[in-house]
Order: structure tokens, then sequence, then C-alpha cells
């Protein structure tokens, strides 16, 4: 068994496993924060970010060369921004023959962004496995990213900030993407429409074969709607791939444990990107600081996801309000796929925590963002040219994407608010460093709040998770075993386990610990009323078998010996030669010697000779040789003499 | 060989009052808790006395289980679980949790507060019998114990109705509730896997009917209506509040927009907008179709449909009406139907199935003057139309889940005995496969047989995988193994291994014959010229001959010996038991095609 490892990112996973004859891919997700070296792309046409200068050091720095590359970057206070077509961080996928891979298996649908990628642009033909709610939320999610792109085309590709020797000499945060020259242009509406045509809906707890070889299984992981963990297994051996998990009660579905104990294998990743902030205080602090600004007059924005934490954000901050007294205070959705991600959101009762659920027997909708809306609390737009100035008041709330403040209506957002210290905005994606987010749009006035919610274990959840499924093996990042970068002495911020974890990094192949022992072989009941076992100890019995092996689907079965086939022979009768049996025990010499005088041998000579006896039979010119474990019969050519020897001898010892 | 042993206490050769015991592999399962619409005494419910004449159900049932919503598969639920007493777990899927408290309610308001009836089930009882319930999702696998699991497919028929596929051990069954094979307006089509079950219990309502294309009924349908309300006449649709009404609301709602019709539709209030809301929550039930375009348009969400007041039933002019419920046996649209039958420009259009005894029926068959409560005579003058619009599969629908799933035997049930005795000769000629169609009470015994399975040491399959080279589909290979059992556990291992792993020491036995062969010059000549005997007569044996003049034939060896002007040289024949039948062969083939010497 051997596990490929194709993420940079641990919270971005992206895994092949060859196990059985089958090649999976884990997850496929984006390295979506890459996008941040990129300058914002303005929804409208006289944004200050259009007017940033051209990086002037570089004619300095890399003379005639310079001059070409100064047009590709931007510079906002000392910091550099590539000014040119998005391109998205893929997975590694050089390392693998994407044909070969028989099925991808999606956890959640924050980690399948990179999946038109594969099915569209690689020779893969097998199938995707994900839920339904995961397939839909991540149509929503790929069309909000391709409509963002597509919607404020950039025509300039630049290429040239890319080679090794410049990337090395440029400024932050430039510098330290990864591998840029692998990046991608965004998707189109086509692609995504393809490679969700591919993907096959599971439910929790289905069992669906690949190849007769493995059954795969997804599990509620209680990350987001419809988020899993996946259970592989064979007959005889199980491997876990957690990721995306939440022990934390929200609005999915519970996570469901119990399947996931004693694996040989459980790869764990997606563990919190924020160690050191709990989720739970950051809704309560963003609450806090949303209606502080109300009550100061001044308007919040919450750069924000279409879906997931955010309808838990819609929920507590309404809540909030009312309690503030600012039920008046109107917030605004802007969002190219916000009216199908509410709308969806309130058809998936089967894969919401218990309360939720239970909603739909009254019947009402799950969520309260539905109520929101119809009382027009909350009010939602596909971008801001969408009617949204007729109904425009402030103070106000608004919700837009992209959190990477790189693309969407939030930039808009930053341009109109950002110059007044009474505004607020609060980062809560732990997908973005908030300040690097913020690097191309300083100076800026605005009060900035970070409030990260990363809803994933912690460490300290995983730990108990880890101690309570009891994995022979567990893998994980490199990264997990050590402190978070900057903060050595926080040494509780690990993965621990016994025996110690065995770990992955960007395209390193893992061999498994997994050594497969049985398979599982059946016997058809005419085969098996033939067989005679004899109990060779008190609850244990044994019969030798042959029969022919059949294989179908990567099943096995064995039936009674059919006349044609590998390895049979066949008597010069046309029967089947049957095959060897096996003799077993000690001779009793005495019971031999008597059994042979029984058969009418009178002359037998026994003699003693070192650990065994000689016996001798003049008259057949025959001498046997007995040794505990073998007996030589040594005779002349007469087969009478030595098939009567020989049937004397098996009756006095075991046979079968 | 073990067995499957199916009982119905409902539905046997009959519609209505759904209710079949299955036990498998020691696991005994209720299918579906119905009632019975054409009774009104003891016989509406099943005759649980069947399985203990007294004391609860609980310790003889392993789980019940609920196909969909409809009252005659649920609606002796409460009464079994809380009057009788059933405490162990009840599956039914989401949507049928939701709605079919409502109806047990509604049932229970009709038959105790119109009729008065007492000894009823509580609308307490209906709550604590949902308690039991556990909600199960589309293909999830639920494992009801260590042995016993369960999982729902798809069925169609209503929303959120389910088959089950049950498992006990290598047992297997499916029991499909009602379904239908054909998507219609707001449900999609009936669907399983190629699971082979050893039984597949099937309904059959539908057992000898073909249907003509869906598209022409409902011009039919709409051609109808339409004719009715240009006339001036009012249309009573008798429908039960969910399922059926959808539909047809959905097929009225589009006719009316297109021909732009103003002639008021009415939907008896209550259950319908509560309905309505169910179907919008549970859109993931529904089709491909309304699924895709719910964002934009929620299509049940109606523009020309408006709730009904009792006082319209007098108001003069056409109007079209949905009432409940849909067999003419109780409620609003028998109301409606006293009123309206007298006048022959009205019309009543069954859109379902009528089990026999309620007006539903006998309107369908034709009766004119119907005999009421109070010994009056209604006099029906007024058009009957009957329109399957009920979501059954019909025979060919039954003949192609089938050929889907694979069964290794049919029973059926929900459906009437002579059209039941056609579908089974059907299903026998065609597929080859038993069919059982039992009466209610009659119990069938069904054999099954299965392969066992057994742990094979993963050393010994690829031995013999590798020994027989490439694998070939088409000639299976020999495998040889030793079987050991021990308690539970049955392992195919290597024999040497198996006899070492018992302690059992194995004894070798070996025979070395001595023949005589008179032959004159060096015994290399006799011994190349027994290779050429051995190399022509055992063709496929592998046969070595070594440089030390000794021949080896598989594992059976032959060396000859003696000096060269020797007149007969001696040939030692020397195998192993195990090569007993080759060494054997080897020494009679020396003794007999060599001119042997006697000593």
């Amino acid at each position: 068994m051997k596990l490929l490892c194709l993420s940079n990112q641990p919270s971005k996973p992206c895994f092949v496993l060859y196990f059985k004859g089958v090649t999976l891919m884990l997850d496929c997700a984006l390295d979506i924060a890459q996008i941040l070296s990129y300058l914002p792309v303005p929804v409208v046409a006289r944004s200050r970010l259009n007017k940033l200068a051209h990086w002037l050091l570089a004619t300095e720095k890399f003379g005639k060369q310079g001059e070409e590359l100064s047009h590709e970057l931007r510079e906002c206070g000392n910091r550099v921004f590539v000014d040119g077509v998005l391109e998205f961080a893929t997975p590694e996928l050089g390392m693998v023959d994407m044909a070969q891979v028989d099925a991808i298996l999606i956890s959640s649908c924050t980690n399948m962004l990179a999946l038109p990628y594969i099915t569209e642009y690689t020779g893969f033909k097998g199938v995707v496995y994900a839920t339904e709610p995961t397939m839909q939320m991540a149509r929503q999610f790929m069309t909000e990213l391709a409509t963002y792109v597509e919607r404020c085309p950039r025509t300039r590709v630049c290429n040239m900030w890319k080679s090794e020797e410049i990337l090395r000499s440029l400024p932050m945060p430039v510098r330290d993407a990864v591998n840029p020259s692998t990046w991608k242009k965004c998707y189109s509406m086509h692609d995504i429409a393809g490679c969700l045509s591919k993907v096959q809906c599971v439910g929790f707890n289905e069992k669906r074969g690949i190849f007769g070889a493995l059954k795969v299984t997804a599990l509620s992981s209680g990350y987001c709607i419809g988020s899993s963990n996946w259970v592989i297994h064979s007959e005889y051996e199980k491997v876990c791939y957690v990721a995306g998990t939440s022990t934390l009660t929200t609005h999915p579905k519970p996570i469901d444990q119990v399947p996931l104990k004693n694996s040989d294998i459980m790869i764990l990743c997606c563990l919190t990107q924020t160690p050191l902030t709990n989720p739970d205080s950051m809704i309560g602090e963003f609450c806090v600081n949303a209606a502080v600004t109300i009550k100061n007059g001044g308007n919040v924005l919450v750069p924000c996801y279409p879906l997931g934490v955010t309808f838990d954000l819609f929920e507590c901050l309404s809540g909030h309000l009312d309690s503030c007294g600012l039920s008046t205070v109107p917030m605004y959705f802007v969002s190219p796929v916000c009216d199908s991600t509410l709308a969806y959101s309130n058809i998936f009762a089967e894969w919401l925590s218990h309360v939720k659920q239970s909603k739909v027997y009254l019947p009402e909708p799950p969520f309260p963002h539905a109520e929101l809306v119809s009382l027009g609390r909350l009010r939602h737009y596909a971008n801001i040219h969408d009617g949204l100035q007729n109904d425009f008041k402030t103070p106000c709330i608004v919700f837009a994407g992209h959190p990477s403040l790189r693309l969407g209506d939030v930039i808009h957002f930053i341009d109109l608010w950002g110059k007044s210290p009474t505004n607020t905005i609060i980062f809560t994606e732990p997908d973005f460093p908030y300040l690097e987010a913020l690097g191309p749009f300083q100076p800026l006035q605005m009060r900035v709040c970070y409030c990260p919610i990363d809803t994933s274990l912690s460490f300290a959840q995983a730990n108990k998770l880890v101690k309570e499924l009891r994995p022979t093996q567990l893998v994980v990042s490199e990264t997990y075993l050590l402190p978070p970068a900057g903060m050595p002495q926080r040494t509780d911020l690990v993965v621990e386990w016994d025996p110690p974890p065995m770990t992955y990094k960007r395209g390193e192949i893992l061999t498994l610990p997994v050594k497969r022992k049985f398979e599982n072989i059946e016997i058809t009941p005419e085969l098996a009323s033939t067989l005679d076992p004899v109990e060779v100890k008190p609850g244990a019995a044994i019969t030798m078998l042959t029969g022919s092996l059949v294989v179908k689907d990567n099943k096995y079965t064995l039936e009674p010996l059919r006349k044609r086939g590998k390895g049979i022979k066949i008597e010069s009768d046309g029967s089947i030669v049957q095959p060897k049996s096996y003799i077993w025990g000690t001779l009793n010499i005495k019971m031999f010697v008597d059994s042979l005088t029984e058969q009418g041998i009178t002359d037998i000579k026994v003699e003693e000779s070192g650990d065994g006896s000689i016996i001798h039979l003049p008259n057949d010119d025959t001498l046997i040789q007995i040794e505990s474990g073998s007996t030589h019969i040594m005779c002349g050519g007469d087969e009478t003499v030595r098939i009567k020897l020989r049937d004397t001898l098996l009756k006095c010892l075991q046979k079968l | 060989m073990s067995e499957i042993t199916v009982t119905p206490l409902g539905a046997g050769q009959d519609v209505g009052r759904s209710c079949i015991l299955v036990s498998i592999g020691g696991k005994n399962i209720m299918f579906d808790c119905g009632m019975h619409m054409g009774f009104n005494d003891e016989r509406r419910f099943p005759d649980f006395s069947y399985i203990t004449k007294e004391g609860r159900l609980t310790e003889h049932l392993d789980c019940v289980i609920i196909s969909h919503f409809h009252l005659d598969h649920c609606g002796a639920l409460p009464y079994m679980s809380e009057m009788v007493g059933y405490d162990g777990p009840i599956y039914m899927t989401h949507p049928t949790k939701a709605i079919c408290p409502i109806l047990l309610e509604d049932y229970r308001k009709i038959t105790v507060e119109r009729k008065g009836e007492q000894n009823f089930f509580t609308s307490e009882m209906i709550k604590t019998c949902m308690k039991k319930v556990k909600a199960v999702n589309l293909h999830e696998v639920i494992q009801v114990d260590d042995e016993l699991e369960i999982k729902p497919y798809y069925a169609g028929h209503v929303l959120g109705a389910a088959m089950f596929h049950i498992q006990v051990g290598r047992q297997s069954l499916v029991y499909t509730g009602d379904y239908n094979m054909t998507p219609d307006r707001h449900l999609g089509s009936a669907w399983i896997d190629k699971c082979r079950p050893d039984l597949l219990i099937s309904e059959s309502t539908y057992a000898t009917t073909i249907r003509d294309s869906k598209r022409c009924r409902e011009r039919d349908f709409l051609k109808k209506v339409h004719d009715c309300v240009e006339r001036g006449g009012k249309v009573l649709i008798p429908v039960f509040a969910l399922g059926r009404a959808q539909e047809l609301c959905i097929l009225l709602e589009t006719y009316w927009d297109r021909m732009n019709l103003k002639v008021p539709i009415y939907f008896s209030l209550g259950l319908t907008e509560k309905a309505n809301h169910y179907y919008k929550l549970f859109i993931t039930w529904t089709s491909q179709k309304i699924k895709n375009t719910f964002v934009q348009r929620n299509m049940f969400e109606f523009k020309h449909i408006k709730p009904f007041d009792r006082a319209f039933i007098d108001n003069p002019g056409p109007m079209v009406v949905f009432a409940t419920p849909g067999m003419l046996h109780a409620g609003l649209s028998l109301q409606i139907f006293k009123k309206w039958a007298p006048n022959e420009n009205n019309m009543v259009i069954m859109p379902g199935y009528c089990v026999a005894g309620t007006i539903g029926h006998k309107i369908l068959n034709g009766a004119r003057r119907l005999e009421m409560e109070n010994k009056q005579v209604l006099e029906v003058k007024l058009k009957v139309e009957y329109m399957s619009f009920s979501a059954h599969a019909d025979a060919k629908g039954i003949m192609q889940l089938i050929s889907w799933c694979e069964p290794r035997s049919v029973l059926l049930v929900h459906g009437e005995a002579a059209k039941m005795e056609f579908l089974k000769r059907k299903i026998q000629q065609e597929f080859g496969i038993e069919c059982y169609m039992p009466a209610n009470g009659e119990t069938v015994c069904i054999q099954t047989q299965h392969n066992i399975p057994v742990d094979v040491s993963l050393k010994l399959l690829k031995r013999e995988a590798s020994a027989a080279g490439l694998p070939d589909p088409k000639t299976p290979r020999m495998l040889h193994g030793a079987l050991v059992m021990r308690g539970n556990k049955l392992q195919l291992i290597e024999p040497r291994q198996a006899l070492m792993d018992l302690g059992l020491a194995e004894h070798h036995l070996r025979f070395t014959s001595t023949l005589y062969v008179e032959e004159e010059g060096p015994p290399s000549k006799v011994a190349e010229n027994i290779y050429q005997l051995v190399k022509s007569k055992c063709k496929d044996q592998p046969t070595q001959y070594s440089s030390d003049g000794s021949i080896s034939v598989s594992d059976v060896l032959i060396s000859v010996s003696g000096e060269d002007d020797d007149k007969t040289k001696s040939v030692l024949v020397s195998w192993s038991h195990q090569d007993e039948v080759l060494g054997s062969f080897l020494l009679n083939l020396v003794n007999t095609e060599l001119t042997t010497a006697t000593e």
C-alpha cells in the first residue's frame, strides 16, 4: 500500500492511494491562498487599484529584462502584486498518470475546487464519489469563482515573474509563491458542468464497491453540509481518511465516529488553521464588533464564502442584533450564487444537525435565514449592479465575496468604505492571512478586526479523536508534529500518537505498513457437500480441498473440479487425477506387524536401529525402514506386494 | 440450506392493509402496517394476534419498516405500537416521517369525531409512536443489529416512498412497497441496483395493465376537464392530500396558464398548503426537472389554485375542486359528491385506485343508485371518469424491476388474485424463477442456498495464480489447500502450514521399487531408452535427464545402475506417497515396455 501526497498545504489536501491494485485519489483541493500574489480585480473601472504604480525597481534590478517585468507587477506599500490573468495553484498532478486513477473520493465541497482541472484536462476516466450536498455546494463554489473571473476579464498573461531567478529576488508576497509555473487559469462554466457530470452521488453509510476489490463508505464528518470522512476497506484491512472534521455542534450533521474505529491506517489532514483561537469566542467577538460599529454609525463589511460558516454568522448575528435593539439594521448578502446557496441550504434537511432537521417536520425551513429573507432583514444580490443601489441603506452589514479580497464585490466596498475609521472590516475566513489580503489596499483607515472562525479539529480535539479511534498507524502532515511557526514553546499544538505517526509532504511517496495475509473466497455448496472434515483436536477440524478457482469481478469462488482447466490432470480413462493426500502420525510398529500378519505375511523380522526400526520381509525381498516421521518401503518390481504393504501401512496412520 | 418465510397479514391477494411478516436468518421483520379502507370493523387492521396471542410484539419483531405514508401502508402503526404494544425500532424515510403523523391524525379525526368511534388510537399515541421512528436516507446502510442490515432505494410513487433491501448474513430480500417505473411531473422513477436478492416482494396493483403513454393520459384528462367547465359543469377530483394531488395541480396550473382560463380551481383547505410546503422542503425527493429549476421557480407555489371553502359547494357556475379523501369514502369529497351527483352536467374524475367497498369503487363499477347510511338513495347522474394516474408500476414496470435486481424468486402482494395469477405465469416463463402469491395468513417458505465464505491465505492464492501463468477467465485453475475449521472460522491455507499449525506431524512415506532390465551396454543407454519412453508417454510431466544418469519425472526419480558388461541393469524407481499415481504408473511402464528379467 502506497500513499502519494500532491499538495503543499495540509488544509487543502490531495492524495493518491494505491491499495489492492486500485488507485484512489483522495480530495483535490485548490491552494486558494496563492492568489494573494495577484492584484485585486476591481468591479468598477475607476478603482484606485488600476492607478497603482508599476514596480519601478525592476529595471534597476534586472536591466533590460526588468523593463518588461515592471509591466507585470504593480507596487503598493513596499509590496508587489502581479497585474495579470489570475491563475490558481493546482495539486502536483505531474506525479501521477491520471488515466490510472480509478476513483476520486471527495470529503467536502471546499476540497474539490481543483476537480475540473483533473476531469476536463487530464486523461482521467474514472468516477468521482461525493455526497449530493457536497456536489451541489461545490457547484456553487466553482460557479462563484468562475463568475468573478469571467465578469471582469484581464487579458494580460504574466509569466516572466515566474522564472526561478527573478522570483527569488522579488519582494513579498510574490516571492512566496509555490511553483507558479504550474499554475493554471480559472476553469469555465462549461468545465464545471462537464466536471460535475462525472460525480456520482453517494449517501452517508452507503457502501460502494470499487471493482469488487474495495468498498468505500462516506461518513458524516460534521464540518459542513454533506462533508464526509471516508472508510476504504477490503475484507481484512481498513483505511480511514479523516479530513475536514469538526466535533463542534454547528449546523451540519454531527460526526459519525464509530465506523472509523480500529483502522489499520488513518490519514489525518485539515486540522485547524488557527490553532490559537477558539471558534466559539470568535463568533461572539464577531457579533460584538459588528454591533459596536453599527451603534457608532459605521458600516460592517464581512468578506466571506457564499456558504458554510456564513450561514452560522447570519444566525448568530441576527440574534445578537435583536438583543441590542438593532433588528432594523439591514444585512446584505452579495454573491453571484447567493440565491442558490440560500435555497439549497433549506432542502438538505437530512444532512443537518438534529435540531435543524426536526424543523422540517413542522414544516419550517431548517435555517433561520429563510425567515430573515422573507422579513426583508437579509437581502441578497448577485452583484452590486443587481438592484442593490435602490435598496441600499446605511448603516448596514454587507457579506460579500471573495474572502481573498482579490476577486468579487467585496473590493468595491473596501474602496467605498476604506477611508473612514467608523467602518469596520471583519475577517472570519481562516484560509487567508488577513494582513496579506489587505496588502494592496493600504493605506486603509477602516477599522480591521480579525475573528477567524475555523470549526475544524483543534490539536486537542484531534488527539482526543485519535485516542478514541485507535488506529494501528496514523499518517499526518509533517507540519502537525511541530509547534506552529513562530511559537516553538506551544508544544501542546502537535499531534501525538504511539506508534509515532508517519508523515507526508508534497511530492513524497509513503509505503504504508499494511501486509495483506488473507483474501475472501467462496466455496459452492456442491463442493462443500463433498468435503469430509476430520476433527483432529477438540474444536479444530481439517480437510484437504481441491477445486477449480473461478475469478469474477475480483471475487474468488471455488467450484467442484471441472474437466478442463489449467493445472488439472486427466487420467487415461478420462477421470480427473485427484490431487495429493497427506499422511500424519507416528507408526506403531507392533500394530503394523500385527496387521501384516493378518494379511498373511508371516516371515517378519524387526530390528531396532537408532531412533527407528527396520522390518525385513525376506520372502518378498522387501525392507521397510521406519523412523518417527517417515517410512521407506524398498521392494522389488512386484506391485501386488507393494500395494498390500502400502494399504496395511495407511490403515495404521491417519490420512487426509 | 436455510430459508426465508413470508406471511402476509394484509395485502395478500388484496389491495389495502399492507402488512407482511418476514422471517430471514432468524430475524423477524414487519413490512408496512396499514389499514383497509373497505372495512369499518376490526378487519380494517391486520390481525396481530397471529404474531402472539397475548403480550407485546416487541420480543417477536426485530424491526418494522414503513415504505411510504399512504394509510394503507401506515394506518395501523399507532394501533400496533401503542395499543398492541411494540417498542422496537420503526424505520421510514424523512418525508414519510414528516407526513405520516399528519395523515394519521386526519384519519383519527374522521374516524373518532365524525363517526364517533370509541376505542381508537389517540393523538397522544400517534406522538409516542412517532418517537419510535428512526428516519433513514436513501442508499444509507443501516445496521439494525450486528447481523441485520437495511438499505432504502428510491421508489417514486409518492414523496419519500422507498423500497428496502434487507440483508442477514448471506440471505437478502427486497420489499418494494408501492413504486412506479416511469417518472411523472413531480417524482422520479424507482431505481435499484443489481443486488440479486433471494426474494423480491413486489406490489402488483397493475399486474395486467400496460399503460399507454403518460402524455396521452394527461391530454385526455385536460380535455375532459376543459370540456366540462366549458359547458358550465363542475369537476370534482377526489384525491389524497399528498401525492397525485400535487402532480395534477402542476398539470392544471400549467394548462390554465397556457390556455388563459379563468375558471376557478380550488383545493380543499387544511392539509394542502402544509403539503405543498413539505414538497418545497423535500425537493431532493422530487424529479430531476423540479430539482434543477427550484432555485428560479418552485413548482409547488401555485398561482391559479386557491383554497376551498365549504360555502363554495353551492356556488353557481363552473369550477374545479380537488377534495380529500380520494376514494369518496368519507370527508369533504363525499360531501361535495352528494351535492353534485344529481346534475348530469357535472363530472367526477377518479384519478386513482379505489378499494372494494368504497363509494369510489361502486361508481367506477357503474352503480347509478347508491344507498347511503340513513337509507337514503342517491341518484348518480354526473359523469364518472376514471383516469389511471396512480403511480404504480404496470406489468412492464414490474418485469423491468425484476430484470434490474435479478432476484432468485419473486413474491407478489398488493394486487388482486386473478391478475396476480397472470403475472405470476409471466414471471415464471420469462425469468424461469419461482413466483409466489400467498393469501392473507398463508405462509410461504423459500429455500435459499449460498456459497460458504472462507478466508484463503493470500500466499496460497498467489502461488496457485502464478503457477498457472496469466489469468484466463475462460479456463478455471485448480486450487488445492487445507480447509481448517476452528470455531466459526474457516481458513483455506497451504496443507503443510495447516498440519504445522495444528501440531500434526506429517508422516513421509516413500517407495523404492527395483526392476532388472535385460540390456547390454552402458547403463546410460538404458537410461536414454527409459527417458525417451517416458517423454513419449507422459507429455505433460516435466521430465529431466540429468548428467549422473538419473531421470526425474515430476517428483519421481528413476535411476539405472550396473556395470557396462553386465547383462542386466537394475532400475530403481523411487517416489513419495503423494506421487503414488505417477510413480506406480512409471513403474508399470518400465515393467511392461522393457524386457525385464527375473533375478
